[in-house]
Formats: structure tokens, sequence, C-alpha cells
């Protein structure tokens, strides 16, 4: 099974880097060939390992948690097996086996029935796949135990799926992209690490390994920014993107910290979700820790207000923009979110609607990164604002208790956002620039690229049928019917947004005249190959879950958001049509203004009202100046001159004192040990050897009479004594 | 049979060997000498071999004969030789050995 053995899966690309690094400069085309056939080898095994989840028997039973049959005042009339399970559990999560046979499937129908009437709103017990779990304890400390392994359901399986097919797809496109670069060893070495650090998080069971993959996902991210590390932008680039998340990380550090104290010294997240849920947290405790993982969430996953490094980050080499800064790494955060859900949902009081952290977070990013993407000439940067505002839909989804619309929202987006990425690069590869002031007019000169980009916009833009919709109207109905009806209109406003910026985009790029130097040419097949297999799955994963067939919900489902009673809001026409509206409406609103040049043109230059807002806008809110002005300006100052101080009484003085001792040392040891001492032996042998020599000399006359004279005085002399001491 | 006056002549040919090696000057000569104390030494051989009875006396007497047979061969041909380069075989000239 792979499902057990799912250690494999990062396993394969962390050898991977190894091999490459070791011997990829040794072999045909630095290496890349060992990549493109780990991952490839990755990709199947999640392939099969989604189809043997999927054919898993449901042999969970979970219901919703009250807080009432805890205490034992409700429920009076739960079905036997039910109350069997509540004595040995002690509270009313019941995990139990239907699988055993016609008789346990005969009380679990019971128990459905008797929950039915005893909890209204919460529904009763529903089946779901158990999920996979391979742990090994790493070491004991005391009584501690960290534990590693593997947790796979719904939510990994989804993930592994994406990561590894947007991973494969960027490592075939690199292969022609990258082809040229002197440094493509090491490239596909990081993206390897890389695609091995997302594996490794997405699969953990505990947080301490989910951390292990979060960071050296930012490693990676690091290494791949500053790939082109000989220009400056691109290096300081790779360095705010490697702080900023880092910033947002001293926060899951601290969060992972209090959570492990308070689910009882442990790290293993079902545990932590469980505690969280069932009252084995105190809610204090939670709101702390859920704030501070959000931290690291907003860091990683670029909200508002740490989002500034993104569109930086698209320094590096585009196929690494599709993977890390559009596809996947980036929506580490919103996993972290999925993955430890119990502790946002009590933390943040989710289910109470209304407003909380998570959800205005994602809501302003949605906004203004929405608002930033206007005003980028940059093709990337386009997508790179766009992909913060779609962030912020996840985050917000999430946080509104629209828990698979999230998801599902992460794996569409996934799709079609690296199918956006890749079409750029593929553009910058014909005109060689990312200015979109240089293109107009490529639809002709590049079909493929075109058909695809379009159908990625369309979906991103949320027309129906394509991915973007479904996902996007599911947030939409989570929004309203959760009971949060700020984040509604936030999220209807994004989405006239998204849309008219998508159609900017589409319309500076492939329409128009031609507007740049050179001769544009639709690219080679490895790189228009992904672009098709990415177009197919925008257009095709939004159908998983249509109303009707609704099967990523079915895969998805899980003991946390059950417990949680977290709801699955019914597809709404009314909500379908208002979100297909607005987005009709920003497509027409911008080919308005684009294309038939309507509207108040120039008001920027006349109004200067509107003027303030466009150069609000061109500055980035002025964020990167309040951060690097305004906080690191006022904190270094002070940092420097303590630094100096201690450098120069504390460190120096240190410094100076082992010097003086030393010498004062070293002199004592030179005087006294090595002139006297120990050239006094060597002096005393040499001379006592050379005295010897000089008396053993004058017995060496050379005479040969002399030696037997002394030869026979000797022998004369050993005689007598012999006989006198014998007598 | 009495064994005081065979060593008693050895004594003498020995003392005659010891002077003539370490007295004379002349190479032959102090090769000579060397062949008087070995037959010195072959007479006290055979003579305590008679006295006892013994036939291993004049075995080793027999070999000594044939050492020195050889040892005179060696050292006259080095006298020779010395002969040769020198022209004289005054042995208190060759001490180039000096250390």
């Amino acid at each position: 099974m792979v499902l057990e053995n799912a250690w494999v899966i990062p396993a394969i690309p962390i050898l991977s880097f190894f091999l490459i690094l070791f011997f990829g400069k040794r072999t045909p085309k630095g290496g890349s060939w060992i990549g493109v056939a780990a991952i490839g080898a990755a990709f199947l095994l999640s392939v099969v390992a989604v189809a043997q989840w999927v054919s898993l028997p449901k042999t969970l039973e979970v219901s919703a948690y009250s807080a009432g049959a805890a205490h034992g005042e409700d429920a009076p009339a739960a079905g036997a097996a039910r109350g069997e399970a509540q004595e040995n559990e002690g509270h009313a999560v019941v995990f139990e086996s239907a699988a055993e046979g016609e008789s346990a499937a005969g009380d679990t129908g019971e128990g459905e029935s008797a929950e039915g009437e005893s909890e209204e709103g919460h529904g009763g017990a529903q089946a779901i796949r158990e999920p996979v779990r391979n742990t090994v304890t790493w070491y004991s400390n005391g009584p501690i135990d960290i534990e590693v392994g593997t947790h796979i359901d719904g939510l990994a399986v989804v993930m592994l799926f994406v990561v590894t097919l947007i991973s494969l797809a960027v490592h075939v496109f690199s292969t022609n992209y990258m082809a040229d670069d002197v440094r493509i060893t090491h490239y596909f070495a990081a993206l390897s690490l890389f695609t091995a650090g997302m594996l490794v998080m997405v699969t953990a069971s505990t947080t301490l390994l989910l951390l292990f993959g979060w960071e050296a996902m930012g490693l990676c991210s690091f290494m791949l920014i500053g790939h082109w590390w000989e220009k400056k932008e691109n290096s300081s680039a790779a360095l705010k993107a490697f702080f900023t998340t880092r910033t947002g990380d001293i926060g899951l550090l601290v969060g992972i910290s209090i959570l492990f104290f308070a689910a009882g010294q442990t790290f293993d997240i079902a545990t932590l979700n469980e505690a969280a849920l069932t009252g084995g947290i105190s809610k204090g405790v939670l709101t702390i820790g859920a704030i501070a993982l959000f931290a690291g969430v907003v860091g990683k996953s670029a909200q508002f207000p740490l989002h500034t490094w993104l569109p930086d980050a698209m320094a590096g080499p585009t196929p690494v923009s599709a993977l890390i800064h559009a596809a996947t790494m980036v929506v580490a955060g919103v996993y972290l979110v999925a993955r430890v859900y119990g502790v946002f949902w009590e933390g943040f009081s989710i289910s109470a609607g209304g407003v909380n952290l998570g959800a205005v977070i994602g809501g302003i990013t949605i906004l203004i990164a929405a608002l930033l993407a206007f005003v980028q000439t940059d093709i990337k940067r386009v997508l790179a604002y766009s992909t913060v505002s779609q962030l912020g839909y996840m985050v917000m989804a999430l946080c509104v208790g629209a828990w698979t619309a999230g998801v599902f929202h992460l794996f569409t987006h996934a799709m079609f956002k690296a199918l956006l990425f890749l079409g750029s690069g593929s553009v910058s590869h014909a005109v060689h620039t990312f200015d979109m002031r240089e293109m107009g007019g490529l639809r002709k000169h590049m079909p493929t690229t075109f058909k695809t980009f379009m159908i990625g916009s369309i979906a991103l833009a949320g027309i129906p049928p394509l991915a973007g919709f479904w996902s996007k109207d599911e947030i939409l109905v989570g929004a309203s019917e959760g009971g949060y009806p700020i984040m509604l209109v936030m999220g209807l406003i994004g989405a006239v947004m998204t849309a008219a910026y998508m159609t900017r985009c589409v319309w500076l790029t492939f329409y128009g005249e031609y507007r740049g130097h050179g001769h544009p040419h639709e690219s080679p097949k490895a790189i228009t190959v992904p672009l098709i297999a990415l177009s197919v799955m925008a257009i095709g994963a939004g159908f998983l879950n249509a109303p009707g067939i609704g099967l990523f919900t079915d895969w998805t489902d899980n003991a946390v958001t059950l417990t949680a009673g977290v709801e699955h809001h019914a597809f709404s026409i009314t909500t379908a049509l208002m979100g297909t509206l607005v987005a009709l409406a920003g497509i027409a609103l911008a080919a308005a203004w684009y294309v038939k040049n309507m509207g108040p043109h120039g008001i920027t230059k006349r109004n200067p009202a509107a003027r303030a807002g466009y150069t609000l806008l061109l500055n980035r809110y002025y964020l990167d100046n309040l951060y690097t002005g305004g906080i690191v300006g006022s904190i270094k100052g002070p940092i420097a001159r303590a630094a100096y101080w201690v450098n120069q009484n504390v460190i120096d003085g240190v410094v100076n004192a082992v010097g003086i001792v030393a010498r004062r040392g070293g002199d004592f040891i030179y005087d006294i040990v090595d002139q006297r001492l120990v050239d006094g032996a060597v002096n005393g042998s040499a001379s006592m050897a050379g005295a010897g020599g000089g008396f053993l000399r004058t017995l060496q006359t050379g005479r040969v009479q002399q030696y037997a004279a002394i030869l026979f005085a000797a022998t004369a002399i050993f005689a007598a004594v012999l006989i006198f001491v014998t007598i | 049979m009495i064994l005081n006056q065979f060593l008693l002549l050895s004594a003498v040919l020995f003392c005659i060997g010891v002077y003539g090696v370490l007295a004379r000057r002349n190479g032959v000569l102090v090769l000579m000498s060397v062949e008087l104390i070995l037959n010195a030494v072959n007479i006290n051989l055979i003579a305590f071999g008679a006295f006892h009875d013994n036939i291993a006396g004049q075995v080793f007497a027999l070999f000594v004969i044939a050492v020195a047979a050889a040892e005179v061969g060696v050292g006259l041909a080095i006298v020779l030789l010395i002969y040769r380069n020198r022209r004289s075989v005054d042995l208190t000239e060759v001490d180039i050995m000096k250390g």
C-alpha cells in the first residue's frame, strides 16, 4: 500500500536532490533528467495514493462534538453502540469500526438515527475514510516521545497530487527554459529539495515534521529567488522573501511550542485537533496559539501586512514562480490552517460568525492585492498580486468555516495559476521581457500559449464552468451561509477586480498591435505540453466538486471538520449567478476601459484625489517604505549602537584579555620551557654525544697492532678475572 | 702420560706468536706469528684430546688447520695488495683508518 508507506514519496525527491548535487554536473544536461525522473515517479506514486485513498472503505464514524453530550446531560436516546463508545472514550467523539460485519453495520444505523433525534442541527454520525497513519518514535526524552511519521487523509492525498503534478509540469518546462543556464545543476537540485520539503510537510503527522518541511521550503525559496544572484535586485529580493517569511515564522514557532504543551506534550496533529475540539485545551490558550500560528500563515502565504515579499520574489526564474510562489509553497500557510483546523476553529471562534482575525486579514488581502494588480506593468507581478489576492480567498474561506471550499480553491488555484505563470514564462521566452508595454498582439504569434493563457485567465476570473468558478462560488456560499456578510461583500468585490485585472493583462499581452522588438515565436514542446496539461486541469478540476458530483468533499471529509461540525453548504443558484455576474461585470468594465477606450482616461493627471490614489498604489501603499524606513530604520539605530557598545566593551575586552593572557603565556613558555628546558636537553645531548665521539676518536688510531694489543690485554684481564673468581 | 710438557711448549709458542703479532712491523711476519698462535692452540687441543682419550681434540685441530690455511690465503693476498700500492709491507705506516 502506498498510503502506509507514503514516506517514500518525499524520499524520492530527497534522493534526487543528493544525486543531482553530487553527480549532476557529470551527467548530460546538468542532471535535469534525474529531477524529472524522480518527480515523475513521485507523481505516479501520488496518483496511486489518490486511487487507493478513494477506494478505501469508509470505516470511521464521526459525529459532531457537543459540550452538553460530553457532560452526560444530553442524548438519553443514544443507541447501544454509541453508549458503549461513550463509556470507553469518556466524550462524545465516537471512533468505531463499522467494517466488522453485518451486525456492526446494523448498530451503526441505529446509532445514526438515534443521534439524529438527540442532536438536531449538527446532523448524525457520518462515515468517513480512516486516515492512514505510520509513525515511528524519533527519540524519547524522559516521558516524552518525539514521534515522526505520515498522516495520510483526503487533504494529504490532494496536496500530494497537486504538488507532484505542478512540480512535474515545472520540471519539464524548466528542462527547456533553463537549458542554457550556468547553474542548471543547482537549480534542479533546489527544485528537488523544494518538492521534497513540500511533500514532507503535507504528509507530516506532527507539527515538528511539518515545521521541518516548511523551513526546508523557505530555504529553497531563498535559493531559487536568488538564482541569478549576480544582479543585486535578485539577491535583495531573495533576502527580503527570506526575512519576511521568517518574521512570521517566529509566530509559528511560538504557536507550535504553546500547543505542544497545551496538547499534553505531544506534537501529534490529530491529538492536538481532538484536544482543541473536545475541550481538552482552554479557550484562551487556543486563541493565543491560533494567533501565533496565524502569524506564520501571514508570512508564508503572503497575507496582509506581510505580503510584500511575494511580488519581489518574481525575480526568480519563471518556472520557480509558478511552482513556489503561486501553486505550492505559498499555499503552505493555507494548508497549515486546514491541517490544524481544530485550533483555528476554536481559537478564532469561527462558528460564531460575524468577524474574526483570519477572515478580516483574508478579506483585506483580497482587496488590496487585487487593487495593486491594476497598476503593474510586469506580467509576472500582475500574477503575483493575483496570487496574493487568491490566497486571501483561501484564508478567508477557511476562517469563515468553509473548510472544503478553502481547500478546493487551493486545489483549483494551483492548476490555473501554475498555468498562467508558465504561460507568462512562455511569453517571455518569446519576447525576452516581462513588461506588458512591450508585448501586444501575441495571439497570432503564439496560438498555443494564447489559448492556454486564456483558459487560465477565465478560470481565474471565475466564469463557469471552469475551475475557478466552482471553488470561488463555494467560498462565497460559505461566507454568506456561515454568517459572514462582510466577507461575502469583500469576496464579491474581489471577484469583480479579479476579472477586470485579468482582462487588462490578457488585453495588453495578446491583443492590439505588437509593441516590442524582435520576432516572437511559439515556444517548443517542452514548454507547451505542460501548458496544455495544466489547461486541461484548469478546465476540468472544478467539476470534481460540482453540485451532484461532490467527489472532492467526499474525499477530503475528515474527523476534524466533522467533529467541529463544519457544515457543507449546498450549491446556491443565487450566489452562483451573483458571482458570475460580477465577474462578467469586471470583464465588461475592463474591456470598456482598455478596448473601447471609454471612461475617464487621464483622470489621474487631472484629479488630485485620483492622482493621490494612483501614487499610493504605485508605491504599494508605502508598506515597503514603512518596513524599511519606519520599522527597520528606527530599530536598527539603537540596535547598531548597542551592538557597537557591546562590541567595543564586552567582546573586545574579552578578546583583548584572551590576547594578553595568551601573549604572557607564550612569553613564559618561550623563555623558560622552550629556551631552557627543551633547547637545553637538545643541546646537552648533542654536546655529550660530541664529547663521547671525541674521546672514542682517540682510540681509533688505524694501527692494527695497537688494536691487537688492546685485544690481547683485554683477553688477559678477563682471563685473570675468570681464574681468580673461579678459584 | 704427562701433560705439562705439551702445555709448556704450547704456552711458549703462544707467547712467541703474540710477541710477533704485536712487535713485528713486517706484515708477512705478523701472519706467520698468527700461525704460531694457532699451532699453539692445536697442540693444546691434541694434548688434551690424548689425555682424556677423546678424538674430538684431533678433529678440532684439523678444523683449525683448515681455517688457518684459508686465513693465511686471505691475509697474504691483503699484504700483497698493500705492497703493490705502497711498495712496503710496514704495518705501522698503514693507518688510513685513523678516526
